[in-house]
């Protein structure tokens, strides 16, 4: 019986060549940008290397003071001082990485400039995120007090300063006329990681404004804007899972504690949040809400609008094929067919025809993401057809295959035999 | 065999009421060779859809083989038509698709029969119209006598008791009109299967056992 069907539902694909591929297109085009889609979503927002601990880490990335009043803010990076004198004291996270969103710098190969992006960052960044040192280490608290000029480089770096990726330990990079003892050579990461992506990791003690400001008292005596904007950002990881929300609760605290409204700014917003949080306010939400549902509802319904065209499509397609195959209906229940059996075999010849596109969209999204990789758009960002995104894509599929063939099955099941045998 | 109580056709339009067939009482032997003829547009085929189970009476009963069929339900039906009937059309309704093996092998898809099973009843039927060296051809590379003769061996792979077989003839020349006649002459004689004719052609329903005349729905002879 399936084999039958399986016959005839090729022949009927054979047989209207030009159909075949409009609905073979579809569905096979829409399914390549859906796991072209989710696969880069996954790769941005799933745990990666070398954050793996994203189920148990906050970010925190912008400071903002706001004038309600007046109606105008000042808002960029947050302050080191914030960040290592409050936030890096906090109780229940176990450890606070503190970084710099990375800015460029030059270097000289041969007489050749070569822009290299550093990256200043804490000793316990090290720890939270789990770097592959090829060779050496990272640098360690006391040569972050002791501001000793070392630096850990990518690969990447090491190939085009040195010639080679490897044996550099303990050689000197120079960068914007100072020179760095290479303490190790980790494995790159994409820039789309801003936390953690940079060419060249400096302790932050050696930037050249920092004059010793670790560890300053008089806080209170700068102005609000510097106590709390500046050039950093900060990882905060709690113990467990099941910390974070405690770990969030002391944070709230803690801002409520170090910033009363004043006459200048009124409102201060510095949020710790995760990944996820901090992509959904950046696009859909503002500084009291973090858009998450409005994310989510918008992906869904793009989604959904997007699988509704080619569901249309073919739903057209199946009635427009039934009004020409009604000899064989009629045939069909003549010799025994009866309205639920040709229901089924319409479905299954309709799932064949999506499986058979899924299929296709599966090769489609692999040749995408193979020439998307080749290209290097953004390096060391590599994609995978990972495996929830496959048994996505051919759930999606079935979907697809059973909701655009039930209709026109079901008119089909109803059609009078003698209509149906009339009908030429 | 067949027994047809008092067969009533009303088709409804809008404005128009038209009767297709009129107070029709028929008996059908079994084992009989029966032809309907009578003009275009008098009611024969719509009266041998009625008795395929193909249409419904607007009133009247039809039985078959002992048994009423106007309460059967659409899968009962299917059932029925798979197990009793085989059709013959004007138009051979062979699935263009389908290899002529394929074709004739339908109406055993609807019952539990295995490929093996499938196959050789097939071939068999096949045998008998002489369509052997054709099983792997499609429709569209035969001539019209020999589409017509896998429609027969279609009608017949599921030996029902019952061929019904609107003019199977109709668009032969009279060579293969003949053939045809002969196979369904045969058929009738050596299997015993009951068969209902409707014909156009004076000639092929001579050859049957019982000529039915029908005019304006209503029976004449």
């Amino acid at each position: 019986m399936l084999k039958n069907y399986f016959k005839i539902a090729l022949a009927v694909l054979k047989r209207r060549k030009f159909f075949t591929f409009i609905s073979l297109f579809g569905i096979s085009f829409t399914l390549t940008i859906l796991m072209v889609t989710t696969a880069l979503i996954d790769k941005v927002l799933s745990p990666a290397y070398p954050d793996y601990r994203r189920d148990r880490s906050l970010y925190i990335s912008k400071a903002s003071l706001l004038n309600t009043k007046e109606g105008w803010y000042n808002g960029s990076s947050v302050s080191f001082r914030f960040l290592n004198d409050y936030v890096a004291k906090m109780k229940t996270p176990e450890k606070v990485g503190i970084f710099t969103f990375s800015s460029s710098a030059n270097a000289y190969v041969n007489n050749k400039k070569l822009v290299i992006e550093y990256k200043y960052t804490n000793a316990p960044f090290w720890e939270i995120a789990e770097f592959d040192f090829l060779e050496g280490k990272p640098y360690n608290e006391q040569q972050v007090q002791q501001a000793a000029r070392v630096a850990v480089i990518t690969d990447r770096t090491a190939t085009k300063y040195f010639g080679r990726a490897e044996g550099v330990t303990g050689k000197y990079i120079e960068l914007d006329n100072v020179n760095y003892r290479v303490s190790g050579v980790v494995k790159g990461i994409p820039r789309s990681n801003r936390n953690f992506y940079g060419e060249i990791y400096l302790p932050y003690s050696v930037s050249k404004n920092f004059n010793g400001m670790a560890g300053t008292t008089g806080v209170r005596d700068l102005s609000v804007q510097d106590r709390f904007i500046g050039k950093y950002g900060a990882v905060l990881l709690a113990r467990s899972e099941a910390d974070v929300p405690a770990m969030r609760a002391e944070y709230a605290q803690l801002l409520k504690k170090v910033f009363k409204p004043q006459t200048e700014y009124d409102k201060l917003y510095i949020h710790a949040e995760s990944i996820v949080e901090g992509l959904a306010r950046n696009i859909f939400g503002n500084n009291e809400e973090t858009g998450i549902v409005r994310m989510f509802t918008f992906a869904a319904l793009l989604v959904f609008l997007f699988l509704l065209l080619p569901t249309i499509n073919l739903v057209n397609i199946n009635i427009t094929r039934i009004m020409e195959r009604s000899s064989e209906i009629g045939v069909r229940k003549a010799f025994g067919a009866s309205s639920r059996t040709l229901v089924y075999q319409f479905l299954i010849e309709n799932i064949i025809l999506t499986l058979l596109g899924g299929l296709i969209g599966l090769v489609l999204s692999s040749i995408a993401i193979y020439m998307f990789n080749q290209a290097d758009i953004l390096p060391d960002l590599n994609l995978a057809l990972n495996l929830k995104v496959l048994v996505f894509g051919l759930l999606l599929c079935l979907v697809f295959g059973f909701l655009s063939g039930v209709y026109p099955a079901w008119r089909m099941s109803r059609m009078n035999v003698v209509y149906a045998l009339k009908a030429k | 065999m067949i027994q047809l109580q008092n067969i009533e056709k009303v088709y409804r339009t809008d404005t128009v009421e038209t009767l297709a067939v009129n107070g029709i009482n028929l008996n059908v032997a079994k084992g009989e060779f029966l032809s309907i003829m009578g003009p275009s547009g008098c009611g024969k085929s719509t009266l041998l859809n009625i008795m395929g189970l193909l249409d419904e009476p607007s009133s009247g009963s039809v039985s078959i083989d002992g048994q009423d069929t106007s309460r059967f339900k659409d899968r009962q039906l299917a059932h029925f038509r798979n197990e009793k009937l085989g059709f013959i059309f004007q138009s051979y309704h062979l699935i263009n698709d389908l290899q002529v093996l394929d074709n004739v092998e339908l109406p055993l898809l609807y019952r539990n029969a295995s490929s093996t099973e499938r196959r050789r009843l097939s071939e068999e039927a096949l045998a008998k119209v002489g369509l052997s060296n054709r099983m792997k051809h499609f429709p569209s590379q035969l001539s019209g006598g020999q589409r017509q003769r896998v429609a027969i061996a279609r009608a017949i792979v599921g030996r029902p008791q019952i061929i019904l077989a609107d003019e199977p003839t109709g668009n032969l020349d009279s060579a293969m009109g003949n053939e045809i006649m002969d196979i369904l002459m045969s058929l009738n004689e050596k299997e015993g299967t009951t068969i209902v004719m409707v014909t156009h052609d004076e000639h092929m329903a001579g050859k049957t056992h019982r000529l039915v005349r029908l005019f304006d729905g209503s029976q004449v002879q």
